[in-house]
């Protein structure tokens, strides 16, 4: 380990197009370990195909990210094999889909969803992989009784707890959120809401989390970026930006909220 | 047979299919794509080991086919005198005799040698293939050694069952490297792969793949530490000829739970027998789950 | 004392002896012969040809005879003897543009060059059965109902006249010197370019391409299908051998052709236009020649950038399961013993059931 702190994500010059159309165009920051980024921007602002392209789902037409690892050698994501870029991601990374559907294996219980990342980084007694995951089941505060359950029998809400577990049981350094409490009930989203601020502050997680929903990231991101048309118009701390926007369309943005 | 080349396929299609299991050979349990032919029996029923065995044949092999085990089943008759009648070579039902075995479902009781190849008839090559449809995926699945799932699935057995419930085509990784279906075998066969002197060689016709295991190559069982791979086992002997560690097959005598256990290879049972052993020749009877 | 089962051998040879019997049938009536065959189930002997790759009538006969009438049967003959064939050499494209045409119809259009020929179809006839034909012999007489007379000059096809508008897309290949893909001698890969699906396609089971044909149709991955144009009849057969460097007309096959013409919205890069789908079958084959070319525009989804939603769009799904051959002797090797593999799985119920035994009354 570097004795300096270093960035744990360094993205320079990220563009994505779809043919002519723009996805995200010369996005650039520094994420550093710990840090939780969040993207705000209404819908075709270009936030989603960021945070695909941050989490080596989508290959960016220009632009590079550069990633820490654990022992400090910096990754070029798009540079390095196919191989060690899924290796990476089923580690070290995380990803939060808003559709727990999209993250969850459907046909297996939630045991062994929470199990997979261990047993494919090669963990082989059945009797600790079951108690990590009780461990996590508690963690993200789902009934231990109902480990052996299909996941077509949970609710939304623990739908997505067991996305969570799925994803923290590896011990991500860096975790990618895609509208986390989109689609679910107002009361469900607060108590997700609140875990979620828990387990990022106790496990000294780093995230990015993409939302159009200013309420999300005042209580998780310590930065915001603002997203409008592919670009992004401002960055600044949560606070200030929120309570001091200085671009027109981040004005426009909080005072639509504000209003409402 | 008139008309025919020596084996059925002509050089050409021999060649191509020895380049595959070369190629298999050295990459153990890698699945090789190759151009499968149609041949006079069907899809299914044997195909790819035909054309392996047809491929690898020379005029003074012996060649021993079983199915289930036995050299008698019906399936078996039918590719043997295939092969007696487009080659003209020597077949038998001795094992220890035969320079090539084909079989189905079974490998044999008695150990094989160096000089001896093991041929098996694969339905269903791709061991991933029930938690992925996708040849595309499953594909890069081998490629990235990423074999994850197939402990998800042994974790799910022992959450239901209690232990792994796998009984047959029970997956097995191969060198280390590749995870392979060892074709539908009862798990009682898989430690016989591990290490075995004879090459193993794995055709599937339909699918159009081949695979080996070299001789003396590590072949393991999936399994996990606290749930070992476990064999089946049998609390009665061979009624035939009192073998306690074969494989048996289970003969049902009447219709009011009467059983007979006997070997399901039935050149080794035979073997024992001439050599003086001898079973209880009585049936057992299953009632305990009847009554219920 | 019970004995392992034996006689698998005796077994084996009295079923042939049985099918071959079965096969004769009552011997107070005359063998059919294959000429017979050919002439008078040529619809039959068709299809064998075009799902058993190989064209010819003779051989093609002779499988639906041996085959008691089984197609598929008949089909997986052809195809097994296909395989000691050896390979002279690869022709020349069919130039079905020069097809001497026996049928002919455009649904686009109601008159066009080259004008519209019926033909010999079942289409407007009334499908009642017709007792005079259960007569012996030949109760009516066909007087050569003025043979249609072959059109013989160059008959332009239906997409030619859409692409002098340039309304329908091109169809080049993206590499001319690049070989056609052939499935008999490589193994299918994916994603399977055109060549290697039509192949796929041409060679598949005309019930299931029908089907599927059929399910675009009704909502799941709809093309807009039109028929622009379905013609039969013969084409030549050229082929350049090394020694001379120049075409030689070979022989003639009958082969039936469809092109489907689909809606096309456009895409970011390319304007709205028309889109091709195409159905080849040796012989009369129309049914089968419609159904593949609907299958083939259902299977281009990716290519024309359009979302695959349904099963006639998912490549895997379908060139996997095309072939009846592969797909009969799989079904049917259910029959073979499996009785090693349950003997496996009776052992694990009975364990499992045990345990479950020793929980309730342990508990």
């Amino acid at each position: 380990m570097s004795e300096h702190p270093q960035t744990l994500l360094t993205v320079t010059g990220l563009t994505r197009h779809f043919g002519r159309v723009v996805g995200c165009e010369d996005v650039g920051f520094d994420l550093w370990p710990g840090e939780v980024l969040g993207v705000v921007g209404e819908s075709g602002s270009g936030k989603t195909t960021l945070l695909n392209c941050l989490s080596g789902i989508l290959e960016p037409t220009a632009g590079t990210v550069s990633y820490t690892d654990r022992t400090g050698q910096v990754q070029d994501l798009y540079a390095i094999s196919e191989p060690r870029r899924r290796f990476l991601m089923r580690t070290d990374w995380g990803m939060v889909h808003q559709n727990p559907r999209d993250g969850v294996r459907m046909r297996v219980s939630a045991g062994a969803n929470i199990g997979e990342r261990l047993m494919a980084v090669g963990a082989r007694r059945y009797g600790d992989i079951r108690a990590e995951a009780g461990a996590w089941m508690e963690r993200v505060e789902m009934d231990l009784d109902r480990m052996d359950d299909m996941p077509r029998t949970f609710s939304g809400g623990m739908l997505q707890r067991l996305q969570i577990a799925r994803n923290l049981v590896s011990k991500p350094r860096l975790v990618f959120m895609d509208e986390p409490t989109g689609g679910l009930d107002v009361s469900v989203q607060a108590r997700l809401l609140d875990l979620l601020r828990r387990l990022v502050t106790d496990l000294g997680l780093a995230a990015v989390v993409v939302t159009h929903d200013l309420a999300v990231v005042r209580l998780l991101a310590h930065r915001l970026a603002v997203m409008r048309r592919g670009r992004v118009v401002e960055t600044g701390l949560t606070d200030q930006v929120l309570d001091d926007p200085q671009h027109p369309y981040t004005q426009l943005l909080v005072s639509s909220v504000l209003q409402t | 047979m008139r008309g025919y080349n020596f084996a059925y396929l002509d050089e050409q299609t021999k060649r191509m299919i020895r380049r595959a299991i070369l190629k298999a050979v050295a990459v153990p349990g890698y699945q090789v794509p190759f151009g499968s032919r149609e041949m006079p029996l069907p899809f299914g029923w044997g195909t790819g080991g035909i054309q392996v065995t047809a491929s690898i044949i020379g005029a003074d092999d012996v060649l021993k086919v079983i199915d289930q085990g036995a050299d008698d089943t019906t399936n078996a008759v039918s590719i043997r005198r295939f092969f007696a009648l487009t080659t003209g070579v020597r077949t038998t039902e001795e094992t220890a005799e035969a320079s090539i075995i084909q079989t189905r479902h079974r490998i044999p009781e008695k150990p094989l040698t160096a000089d001896q190849i093991l041929v098996y008839q694969v339905p269903i090559p791709e061991p991933l293939r029930w938690l992925e449809a996708r040849e595309t995926e499953t594909r890069k699945m081998h490629a990235l050694a990423e074999y994850g799932v197939m402990h998800v699935k042994l974790y799910e057995d022992i959450a239901t069952h209690g232990r792994i419930a796998t009984s047959y085509n029970y997956p097995v990784l191969v060198n280390e490297r590749h995870v392979m279906a060892p074709s539908p075998i009862p798990k009682f066969d898989n430690p016989k792969m591990d290490h075995m002197p004879a090459l193993q060689l794995f055709g599937a016709g339909r699918e159009k793949r081949i695979y080996a295991v070299p001789p003396y190559t590590d072949v393991k069982s999936l399994d996990f530490e606290d749930y070992p791979f476990e064999k089946q086992t049998w609390e009665h002997a061979c009624a035939l000829c009192g073998s306690r560690d074969s494989y048996l097959d289970e003969v049902v005598t009447d219709d009011r739970g009467g059983r007979m256990f006997v070997c399901s290879d039935t050149d080794y049972c035979a073997e024992r027998r001439d050599a003086g052993h001898v079973g209880t020749g009585a049936p057992v009877t299953y009632g305990a789950d009847a009554a219920e | 004392m019970y004995v392992a089962v034996k006689g698998g051998e005796k077994a084996i040879a009295a079923a042939h002896r049985l099918l071959a019997e079965r096969r004769r049938g009552d011997r107070a009536h005359p063998g059919i012969t294959l000429k017979q065959i050919a002439e008078q189930l040529s619809l039959a002997v068709d299809r064998v040809m075009s799902e058993g790759s190989l064209y010819d009538r003779e051989l093609a006969a002779l499988a639906v005879k041996q085959a008691r009438g089984d197609l598929v049967e008949a089909i997986f003959l052809l195809r097994a003897f296909r395989t000691t064939l050896p390979r002279f050499g690869v022709t020349e494209p069919l130039d079905t543009g020069a097809m001497r045409i026996s049928r002919r119809i455009s649904a686009t259009y109601k008159d066009l060059p080259g004008s519209q020929v019926l033909g010999p179809t079942f289409d407007y006839t009334h499908r009642l059965l017709d007792f005079e034909l259960a007569e012996e012999g030949d109760p009516n007489s066909v007087s050569a109902a003025g043979d249609p007379g072959d059109v013989d000059e160059r008959v332009p096809r239906v997409v030619e006249l859409l692409d002098h508008e340039g309304l329908i897309e091109k169809e080049e290949p993206d590499d001319p010197d690049r070989p056609v893909g052939d499935l008999t001698r490589e193994p299918l890969g994916f994603p399977a370019d055109r060549d290697v699906r039509l192949q796929n396609l041409a060679r598949g089971d005309e019930g299931f391409l029908l089907a599927l044909g059929y399910s675009t149709q009704r909502g799941f991955g709809s093309t807009h299908p039109f028929a622009g144009e379905i013609r039969m009849g013969q084409v030549s057969v050229e082929l350049v051998p090394e020694e001379l460097g120049f075409a030689v007309d070979i022989g003639d096959l009958t082969v039936t052709e469809c092109e489907m013409i689909n809606q096309f919205k456009g895409s970011a890069t390319e304007p709205p236009q028309f889109t091709r789908g195409y159905g080849l079958t040796f012989g009369e084959g129309e049914r089968k020649a419609m159904a593949m070319a609907l299958v083939d525009r259902a299977l281009r989804c990716r290519e024309l950038g359009e979302e695959p939603s349904s099963p006639a769009q998912d490549e895997e799904f379908v060139l996997y399961h095309t072939d009846n051959v592969e797909a009969s002797g799989f079904v049917q090797h259910l029959k073979l013993p499996h009785y090693v593999d349950f003997q496996g799985e009776l052992v694990t119920v009975r364990e499992l059931r045990a345990e479950a035994r020793q929980r309730k009354t342990g508990t």
